[in-house]
């Protein structure tokens, strides 16, 4: 499976400053994995611990990964993955736990 | 330095004012590499808590799109504090991810006054920079050179 990864600014110094890249697998995982091959380090700012790390959104098509699997989220032959770096924050002293 | 419309600061303000006590946040867009905020986006507070925010994750993409579609960035990133001062916490540094974005506290723990400061955070780092609030654009310069070297 082929998709167009989008990728946000913060994130650009992975992909030689490509906005868009090509990455090949039938889930999210594999898509990542397939991803540190070609853009060494990059996986290191979206997955922290085996999931998803908190500071991102990625969304296959227009789903926010976080509902339909995770990193277990299917794609399919030409979908759209799209990264983008959470917005968040507050004035709590001390992060909540469960962030969704 | 920030430079802002009137009526742009009015509207942050009020929002935040708005969802007193919970958090307020949102962003201000303006043209790619302006550093001109010009369209006020209005934000929902995903957590509704009165000491988090997230943006809806939904909302924000459809939001980014729009800013790409429209060679638009986001100048600004407002949020409001309720109870403590307009100052970055460590959750708003962690988080920050936009070096080239202003980012706005907004605070309204006291009733009849806010406090509303501005911030560039660059790895980790807070700088605060001064606001100039405007009433148009027209007679302020607000070119890309108004813009701190990076050093």
């Amino acid at each position: 499976m082929s998709v167009t990864v989008s990728v946000p600014t913060i994130l650009r110094t992975y992909t030689g400053g490509e906005k868009s890249v090509k990455a090949s697998g039938s889930t999210i995982a594999e898509v990542i994995e397939d991803l540190e091959i070609r853009h060494s380090g990059i996986k290191g700012r979206l997955v922290k611990d085996g999931s998803l790390h908190r500071f991102v959104n990625v969304y296959v098509n227009d789903e926010d990964v976080r509902f339909v699997g995770g990193l277990d989220a299917k794609v399919h032959d030409g979908d759209n993955v799209t990264i983008l770096p959470a917005v968040a924050g507050g004035s709590a002293a001390h992060e909540r736990q469960t962030m969704l | 330095m920030l430079t802002i419309r009137h009526d742009l600061v009015d509207a942050m303000v009020a929002h935040a004012r708005r969802d007193h006590p919970d958090e307020a946040c949102g962003v201000v867009a303006g043209p790619v590499g302006s550093n001109r905020p010009e369209r006020f986006i209005e934000m929902a507070n995903a957590e509704r808590s009165t000491t988090f925010y997230r943006f809806d994750a939904a909302e924000q993409l459809r939001v980014w799109r729009a800013m790409d579609a429209a060679d638009e960035e986001p100048v600004v990133i407002y949020h409001s504090h309720t109870a403590t001062e307009a100052y970055p916490s460590r959750t708003d540094i962690s988080y920050a991810s936009q070096p080239d974005a202003h980012y706005v506290l907004i605070s309204t723990r006291k009733p009849d006054t806010h406090e509303l400061r501005s911030y560039r955070i660059i790895d980790g780092e807070v700088t605060e920079e001064p606001v100039d609030v405007v009433e148009s654009y027209m007679f302020s310069h607000t070119g890309a050179d108004d813009v701190p070297d990076a050093s």
